[in-house]
């Protein structure tokens, strides 16, 4: 029941207790000496241009479009991976036809240049 | 049960909390970084009432893919950082007049609803095959709606990407 | 109820030890790894061998000043590695590293958590890890950075569909989540001499699954959120002290927990063929079993090094290509025989 998640809760806790223990604890025992130089962006010796915040090509964006909705897909097809025995080959037959589905979208996306990354 | 008590708050602190952070805050990246707490509380409170397979879907699909998308599109956005998130009020009375409406309704449904004390079930032992036996018995019809709708959604992105192959 | 979070928080404690002290070792054995393929010597002043040189580098890095750039977030700088680091240790959680052991009269199961969602549990945790480079690309605000930050975003959400997809297979074969459930499963023998481990049975999963682990840990040939030569660092250019210690404490326990993954999945686990002929007493084979899946693990942390210091690192676009061209449908396929053999046998 519950209890089989509290080590779960524990563990979640205390890797998040851990990294902050260890960042405050730096802070502490590290020097502070601030300069100008030193606290700049660094951009490989150059003087900084402009900001980092610019915009970026939209294939990031396209990317997770398209992790999102197979995603979704791979979730679908836990539960009946692990019933798989008891489901049989009617179970097969309606996953292959889910899964062909989204093929079909995949093989559309892939012909309209929607993977190509240049 | 005491302590599931005081992991039902903690979990609901967290959901609510960040959830105000999320309309509030003024940086657009702030918010939707504080909607990662958001959906993690969620989750937590999905493993309280024993769902954990949509717990973990929670985690697997907002968190992981819807969230990334919204962090890309507020990054996408030119000079975030200056964007003033506050809007002028116009139009006051109807606001007041709709936002009234559906608060009622909702308290309304709120308070006739008989809700559940307990969780559904009481083990999280055969949830899993189950769902995959319910979703290709009973449910068949929606499922493979689902796939068409998510079809449609692909042929939709790549209609955002829109770089025909020009040798084509 | 007092004793569920007290073992617990003690199992938490032994593994983040156990993870500190494997770190050291990897951290030794690669710098040595790399320095013997490429020729030189590498560490050996710290403690016998250099042994204790990554131990020293941590109290180095603990000394040194926490360097937040004016023009960075800092909450989110500092939020970021605490994101990373805590994915990678609880990532762990659900892998077992032994069959059952008794242990004050009481069958104790060698694991953190025995959970229901088991082997989803790590992936829904591992989709969490974006952030950590994600927002410290961000918060940087330099252009190496959020470039780091960027790529490894879409690059881990890329191959988290084949790592999923692959897995898949082995559910279909064991037909549950549970990782401890996967290793007994393995335990068999097929024909009654090859034992019944998922990489003979899943060979195609095998492949696509260490991949896409490669490219989930962030290393080479997948490198690329910190690729040298482009990105100066990647998303950690801008960390110095301990807050560059996490992520790269975060990248071990990575590989730690990919290469424990992959043992638990397709390499039997702590199962050690035949060993159950020996006629050791219980215990003595719990114990042999927990040094074989150490053993194995260790195997597959050192194929990690050495595909590292052998392999060039890929294109993004062909990272990309790779993924979403080959991976994704390779994996689908995969599934679909998997179901197809699984219904004529």
């Amino acid at each position: 029941m519950l209890e089989t998640y509290i080590p779960i809760f524990v563990v979640i806790a205390g890797g998040i207790v851990f990294g902050i223990v260890m960042v405050k604890l730096n802070e502490w025992l590290g020097p502070r000496r601030p300069t100008d130089e030193k606290l700049s962006t660094y951009e490989s010796g150059m003087e900084p241009v402009r900001t980092a915040r610019e915009r970026f090509s939209v294939k990031f964006y396209m990317v997770a479009v398209l992790f999102i909705l197979f995603d979704i897909e791979v979730v679908f097809l836990y539960p009946w991976a692990v019933a798989f025995k008891e489901l049989g080959v009617a179970g097969y037959i309606t996953m292959t036809v889910f899964i062909v589905i989204l093929l079909i979208g995949l093989f559309y996306v892939w012909r309209k240049g929607a993977l190509e990354w240049d | 049960m005491d302590l599931y008590i005081i992991v039902f708050y903690l979990f609901a602190l967290i959901t609510l909390a960040s959830a105000a952070i999320v309309v509030i805050s003024k940086n657009i990246v702030y918010s939707a970084f504080a909607l990662l707490f958001t959906f993690f509380g969620v989750a937590g409170l999905y493993v309280l009432l024993m769902a954990d397979f949509i717990a973990v879907t929670q985690l697997l699909i907002y968190v992981g893919g819807i969230l990334v998308l919204l962090l890309f599109g507020v990054m996408l956005t030119t000079k975030v950082i200056r964007v003033d998130m506050r809007t002028a009020t116009v139009r006051t009375f109807p606001a007041v007049v709709i936002v009234a409406a559906l608060a009622g309704t909702l308290i309304g449904i709120f308070w006739s609803t008989d809700w559940p004390q307990s969780p559904a079930s009481d083990g999280f032992e055969r949830t899993i095959p189950q769902i995959g036996e319910m979703l290709l018995t009973s449910y068949l019809l929606p499922f493979e709606i689902a796939s068409v709708v998510l079809l449609v959604a692909l042929i939709g992105a790549a209609m955002i990407a829109r770089r025909e192959r020009k040798a084509l | 109820m007092d004793n569920v979070y007290l073992v617990s928080v003690v199992k938490f404690v032994m593994y983040v030890a156990i993870v500190l002290i494997s770190v050291i070792l990897i951290g030794w054995l690669e710098r040595r790894i790399s320095a013997f393929m490429q020729n030189r010597t590498g560490p050996n002043r710290v403690g016998p061998f250099g042994l204790l040189q990554i131990l020293i580098d941590v109290v180095k890095l603990l000394l040194k000043e926490d360097i937040v750039p004016k023009s960075a977030n800092k909450r989110i700088h500092d939020l970021a590695p605490i994101i990373s680091i805590a994915v990678a240790l609880s990532t762990f959680a659900v892998v077992p590293f032994g069959n059952t052991i008794e242990m004050f009269g009481s069958e104790v199961k060698l694991m953190i958590a025995d959970v229901n969602v088991g082997i989803l549990y790590m992936l829904s945790i591992t989709s969490l890890g974006v952030y950590g480079l994600t927002l410290a690309g961000w918060a940087s605000n330099n252009k190496y950075s959020l470039l780091g930050g960027l790529r490894s975003s879409a690059q881990m959400i890329s191959y988290e569909l084949s790592m999923g997809l692959s897995i898949i297979g082995v559910l279909m074969v064991s037909g549950t989540l549970r990782l401890d459930q996967i290793v007994l499963h393995q335990t068999s023998y097929l024909g009654g001499w090859l034992p019944a481990w998922n990489i003979f049975l899943q060979p195609v999963a095998f492949i696509t699954f260490a991949v896409a682990a490669f490219a989930e840990t962030n290393r080479l040939p997948f490198d690329l959120p910190e690729a040298e030569p482009e990105l100066v660092a990647g998303y950690h250019t801008e960390y110095t002290g301990l807050k560059f210690g996490l992520f790269m404490l975060a990248e071990y326990s990575n590989v730690i927990t990919a290469s424990a993954v992959i043992v638990t999945l397709f390499l039997g686990g702590w199962h050690l063929p035949y060993a159950e002929y020996l006629g050791l007493s219980p215990f003595g084979l719990s114990i042999l079993q927990i040094l074989t899946f150490c053993v194995k693990v260790a195997l597959v942390i050192l194929f990690f090094i050495v595909v590292r210091w052998t392999i060039p690192r890929f294109r993004y676009d062909q990272l990309m290509n790779l993924g979403w061209k080959v991976m994704l449908p390779v994996a689908i396929a995969n599934v679909l025989v998997t179901g197809l053999v699984l219904l004529v046998i």
